[in-house]
């Protein structure tokens, strides 16, 4: 018996070893990632240029949080973008209202986006495919308006007017645009490092099993519902981040943050970068907002310039822009090796 | 005589609208292999289903050495002690054979351990040359034993199998039916959903009829193999 454990052991170790150094290879890279991004501001006066990344980082949380559900789980949420909202919206209000220290008003707009994503997950992960998605889209309407309609509280369609108090702590001060932007520059890349964990984790596999085919994951003994609602949760969390950067960039909160909107262009950047990559949602995060960015400015009509896109995506390429240059690699190397 | 592993009584099954199953009723007890037998469309495979939950019947008690296992999650009931191989096997096609067989372990409902993976090897010695092979490049053959061995990993008070034969070679089925022979003699309790009423006359202890999703007839294997009415009226072909 302890031969045969010894054995396992001995089988598992090169897995193990092989999981940890990649474990080591991921910190570096968001070493090296946050070490580029955070010396930005030494080359570059460019305010724009910063601004950009201060976007993408908030875009680029809450979209790689959505390929957690779409691409790891097989949960097509079309209603992710209401913890978008809902963290740009608490982070704001407990900073207007409490005046607490950022750092707690973050840490509270977690705990309440967990809450609330508990509660809605629980009745919408039972849901398939189709009746899934347009659950999550409901909720998403149901939180929308009740922040048009609870005008008192929040504003109405006027949004969080007036600004976000940012008290500096630990010697950060946000209201400082360098200090900014190198908060939102960590914050996306302890998100994306936290996120690779969970996807690279046991309960990662778990979901990418639940995905496959749920039906074989029970009979095996796992539990579906507790797994998916456990990653729903988890999404929220890192989605609320994102909202958060978002507050804090623009200094409020306005209604469109929970708009299904933001649900679709998270739908649409994980369709442009792909979801069968880790990293796919980050590069849909900067061609969707360098699309916007540059569209916008020559003609109001790009709405019709990003279907174009979005059409050359889903019917040209058939998938995202990285799944492409991923299976261009491993052809290559197929090659290579003489396959 | 021992108390029922598994007791199923009355259970409706519907798809829809349209019931499935009308009021079937079986047990198996310690130690037997149980073939549920009967024709394409006659409800073995519903009946195999609604016991691990996959199909939640409507009415009727599915119990697991007397605890009420039905209306519970497929997750629950596997955990309660039942393994399930199901029609299509589901292994997992892009991993090895040792990785399909490491996914499947889990203690039993008495925290038993019954079949380390040494001793898989030995009851299936054509799947320890194979440890790593992609199991989707298995034969059918092979890719079944895996399902099998894959199930026993999780250390079941009780192994449904559903149509283990189905689309293998005779040779192959052969091959099967010694293996559910020789774990039949280790002392298993199986419940086999089966059209191949020959595969199951040389492996079963007993077995019971099922028709149009009712139970028709049950009772000891030599009891069936001296019944030819029985035998011409529902499963010949």
């Amino acid at each position: 018996m302890t031969e045969l454990e010894a054995g396992r052991a001995e089988r598992l170790a090169p897995v193990r070893n092989g999981m940890a150094l990649q474990r080591y290879r991921d910190v570096l890279i968001a070493l090296i990632a946050f070490a580029v991004l955070a010396s930005l501001p030494l080359f570059t006066g460019s305010k724009a240029l910063l601004d950009f990344v201060i976007r993408c980082s908030a875009y680029g949380l809450f979209a790689t949080s959505l390929n957690l559900l779409v691409g790891y789980t097989g949960l097509t949420s079309f209603g992710h973008g209401m913890f978008f909202g809902l963290g740009a919206y608490s982070f704001g209000l407990i900073m207007q209202k409490l005046g607490v220290p950022i750092p707690v008003a973050f840490v509270a707009t977690l705990a309440i986006t967990a809450l609330i994503a508990a509660v809605i997950g629980a009745i919408c992960v039972r849901l398939k495919e189709i009746y899934f998605a347009f659950v999550t889209l409901a909720f998403q309407m149901l939180i929308h308006s009740t922040i048009l309609s609870w005008a008192s509280f929040t504003g109405g369609d006027q949004g969080l007017r007036g600004g976000i108090p940012r008290p500096a702590f630990f010697g950060i001060d946000l209201s400082n645009h360098v200090h900014l932007y190198v908060t939102s520059c960590a914050l996306l890349i302890l998100g994306l490092l936290a996120m690779r964990q969970i996807a690279q984790s046991p309960f990662g596999f778990t979901l990418r099993m639940i995905r496959d085919n749920a039906a074989r994951a029970s009979f095996l003994g796992i539990d579906v519902w507790r797994a998916k609602l456990t990653v729903f949760v988890l999404a929220a969390l890192f989605a609320s981040i994102g909202g958060m950067v978002m507050a804090l960039f623009v200094s409020g909160a306005y209604p469109e943050f929970a708009y299904w909107t933001i649900s679709g262009e998270g739908i649409f950047i994980n369709m442009l970068g792909g979801v069968s990559t880790f990293l796919g949602p980050m590069v849909g995060t900067v061609l969707l907002l360098l699309l916007n960015d540059t569209v916008t400015r020559f003609t109001e009509y790009h709405g019709i310039v990003l279907g174009v896109v979005i059409l050359f995506f889903a019917l040209g390429l058939r998938k995202g822009l990285l799944d492409f240059v991923a299976e261009w690699f491993s052809r290559r190397r197929d090659a290579g090796e003489g396959r | 005589m021992s108390a029922p592993v598994i007791d199923v009584a009355d259970l409706d099954v519907y798809y829809g609208t349209s019931q499935i199953l009308f009021g079937v009723g079986l047990s198996v007890r310690q130690g037997e292999t149980m073939a549920l037998l009967g024709r394409n469309g006659a409800g073995k495979s519903t009946t195999m289903k609604a016991i691990m939950g996959l199909a939640p019947p409507r009415r009727g008690r599915v119990s697991l050495r007397g605890a009420v296992i039905s209306g519970l999650k497929p997750h629950t009931i596997a955990r309660a002690g039942l393994g399930f191989v199901p029609e299509d096997r589901q292994i997992f096609p892009e991993h090895t054979v040792e990785d399909n067989l490491v996914i499947g372990k889990k203690k039993g409902p008495e925290g038993q351990d019954e079949w380390p993976i040494k001793r898989i090897y030995d009851v299936f010695p054509l799947l320890e040359p194979l440890r790593h092979r992609i199991a989707g490049r298995l034969s059918g053959g092979e890719q079944q034993m895996l399902a099998i061995a894959r199930t026993l990993m999780g250390n079941p008070a009780l192994l449904l199998l559903d149509e283990p034969s189905e689309g293998l070679a005779p040779i192959i089925v052969q091959r099967i039916g010694e293996l559910l022979r020789q774990l039949r003699q280790l002392g298993s309790t199986v419940l086999i959903a089966e059209q191949n009423m020959h595969f199951c006359l040389g492996l079963a202890s007993h077995a019971t009829v099922i028709d149009k999703g009712q139970i028709v007839y049950a009772a000891g294997i030599d009891e069936l193999k001296a019944n030819e009415a029985i035998r011409r009226r529902y499963l010949a072909l």
